[in-house]
């Protein structure tokens, strides 16, 4: 007697659960030969909008937590991704149509990424911050702090190793996110959500967003409550316009990150590079302290 | 301005027409009793699917509009904790002037809901703008004290210039049986209060079943209150759809029984936009249009007015508007 098939259900992450999108709408997902692989909820404004809310709330938690403890609930990503490298290694093949082999190594560097982020998340400070010289008798420290919520536009093509290098260094500092994931390659992702919310990521932190990018960045880059917005995603997205995004995200002065550029045109990075602490220093704050010297 | 009509009757009136409805020589408790008892039961499983499927109606871009403007106008914008501070009720009551700097446009609550002992700073604060004062008296949130201090506390927030007494039945008596008790009570409440408009609240979360819930909106009623309110946000659960159109079918009927008007008040838990218009879909649909005004549907609430102005602002802006753009209560 032949097994029936348990089929996965790939639906959204928002504030610590997978709930499908509010508009009940979905779409098929195709590997990158045009097979079917499976359908994805379609994320609309409201899911966008939930997922800020969730956001909003976990960010006093998690940016208030030590750093030392961001880098060990970082790590611990980076553990259950480990465990979980055959599935992934199968979706980022699918998704991306590369071989099992090059798969592996992209799994491979996405994990890696992780840890190198969590081992940043209590060095930042020291990093970033600085004790400044004054003339006078005052301790001047700048510290880097959290931006906010971020909203994060996931690079379209590299479906993990992208997605964990835009969100690893955005909570790294204890920010809290809204991904947009890759309108065409949005599984490894939601499945990235799955290994979030079994590593003691608290829930709101990370929410992930499958959607057509075109119809919710907007959304995302106007909302009055979002602090930054990433628009890496928007190279190779159809019909998004960073330029016009960042007019929108203007409204409420948020912290903008432009996408790579090449000869005018947004264009995907190199993710294999070094990453550098560019993507870090993109959304902290530096506040700045006098103090009065004693004796 | 919120203009509310109050009937101002002797408690020989009032008894006279308790005798009248009931049908009765004497009011005693017997007869209270077999009044309320007599009264149909609620079906628990069909209010609650009625009042759920009213919840699912979707109200969009200018019914919307219209329905946050509306929601706005009739809160009673609430503080009532025991850490309030003179400042923290005149910072309330500056929201209630302008409670959206963006916008002038924005309308003012109906009133502002204080403890006793802040009338007068709300007073002083509101000035002539027409923002009515409401403090809770009757030994809130209990209710546990003796009549006489009942009365006093009810007279020294009238004399110190409250436009409205939200006041507390004896859910002991009540739930004991001892209506007679709750609608002396309430009429002696009623008398004290004078020119001012009397709430009376019902504290729902503690009458334990819904049919218990209609019983005391129709003795609170009898007894003369201008208005039937739910809770009084101290008790979870507080005011909830289902209860809520009990007392609107409640207040419906009254009005065909005695042609006297009664106002409901919604209090406690309702914190979102999607709530309040639920309540107002419920008021349309079980009691009528002539209960959407301020003068005849209340909400008892703090919270839910930052989320009326966000989404205010949302619908004047295009973009979804963030906690930023509200003040902190």
């Amino acid at each position: 007697m032949s097994r029936l098939d348990v089929r996965k259900t790939y639906k959204l992450y928002i504030g610590g659960a997978f709930p499908r999108s509010e508009s009940g709408r979905s779409y098929e997902v195709v590997s990158a030969t045009g097979e079917f692989l499976a359908n994805a909820a379609m994320g609309s404004r409201k899911d966008v909008r939930d997922a800020v809310v969730a956001a909003r709330s976990a960010l006093a938690g998690w940016s208030g937590a030590t750093p030392y403890n961001r880098g060990q609930v970082l790590y611990r990503v980076a553990e259950v991704l480990e465990g979980r490298r055959t599935q992934f290694v199968e979706e980022v093949a699918a998704s991306e149509g590369s071989s099992a082999r090059a798969a592996g190594a992209v799994v491979d560097a996405a994990i890696d990424r992780v840890v190198w982020y969590a081992g940043w998340t209590d060095k930042i400070a020291q990093v970033l911050g600085n004790l400044n010289p004054v003339a006078g008798p005052f301790f001047n420290v700048s510290a880097p702090e959290p931006t906010g919520v971020v909203g994060i536009l996931a690079p379209q093509g590299s479906s993990l190793l992208g997605l964990v290098s835009v969100v690893a260094p955005v909570i790294a500092s204890g920010n809290t996110a809204v991904v947009v994931t890759s309108a065409d390659r949005p599984l490894p992702a939601v499945t990235f959500g799955e290994v979030l919310a079994t590593s003691d990521v608290p829930g709101g932190v990370v929410n992930i967003i499958t959607a057509r990018t075109a119809e919710v960045a907007s959304w995302l880059a106007a909302h009055r409550d979002v602090n930054a917005i990433d628009l890496t995603g928007a190279a190779g997205a159809d019909g998004v316009d960073w330029g016009a995004l960042e007019v929108e995200a203007a409204g409420n002065l948020k912290r903008v990150l432009r996408p790579a550029l090449a000869d005018g045109q947004p264009v995907e990075p190199d993710w294999s590079a070094d990453p550098g602490l560019g993507r870090i220093r993109a959304f902290v704050e530096t506040k700045t302290v006098w103090h009065p010297k004693g004796l | 301005m919120v203009t509310v009509s109050t009937t101002t009757r002797t408690a020989q009136d009032l008894t006279a027409q308790a005798r009248d409805v009931l049908g009765v020589s004497r009011l005693t408790n017997h007869a209270l009793t077999s009044w309320l008892h007599g009264i149909p039961g609620v079906d628990q499983v069909g209010c609650e699917a009625r009042a759920a499927s009213l919840g699912t109606r979707s109200i969009k871009t200018t019914s919307k509009a219209w329905a946050i403007d509306t929601a706005i106008g009739m809160i009673d914008l609430t503080t009532l904790e025991g850490a309030d501070t003179v400042g923290k009720v005149r910072s309330l009551c500056a929201k209630a002037l302008v409670p959206d700097p963006l916008d002038p446009t924005t309308p003012r609550p109906a009133a502002i809901c204080v403890y006793g002992d802040m009338v007068a700073t709300a007073k002083a604060a509101l000035g002539d703008s027409g923002i009515h004062v409401a403090a809770v008296a009757t030994a809130f949130p209990s209710g546990r004290a003796s009549l006489p201090v009942k009365l006093a506390d009810t007279r020294d927030a009238v004399e110190a210039g409250a436009d409205e007494i939200d006041m507390v039945i004896d859910r002991g008596a009540f739930l004991s049986g001892d209506y007679l008790t709750v609608f002396n009570q309430i009429g002696e409440v009623k008398q004290a209060c004078g020119g001012a408009h009397l709430k009376v609240i019902m504290e729902t979360g503690e009458l334990v079943t819904y049919d218990n819930v209609r019983r005391a909106s129709y003795l609170s009623m009898l007894a003369g209150g201008d208005f039937i309110k739910t809770s009084t946000g101290k008790v979870a659960p507080a005011a909830t759809l289902p209860v809520t159109l009990i007392m609107l079918e409640a207040v419906r009927d009254w009005r065909e029984l005695t042609g006297v008007q009664v106002g409901v008040k919604p209090a406690g838990g309702i914190k979102t936009t999607k709530d309040a218009i639920k309540y107002l879909v419920m008021v349309s649909e079980i009691a009528g249009d002539d209960w959407m005004t301020p003068e005849w549907f209340r909400f008892g609430a703090s919270s839910l007015l930052n989320d009326l102005l966000l989404q205010r602002q949302k619908l004047a802006t295009g973009a979804y508007s963030g906690a930023d753009y509200v003040t902190i209560d």
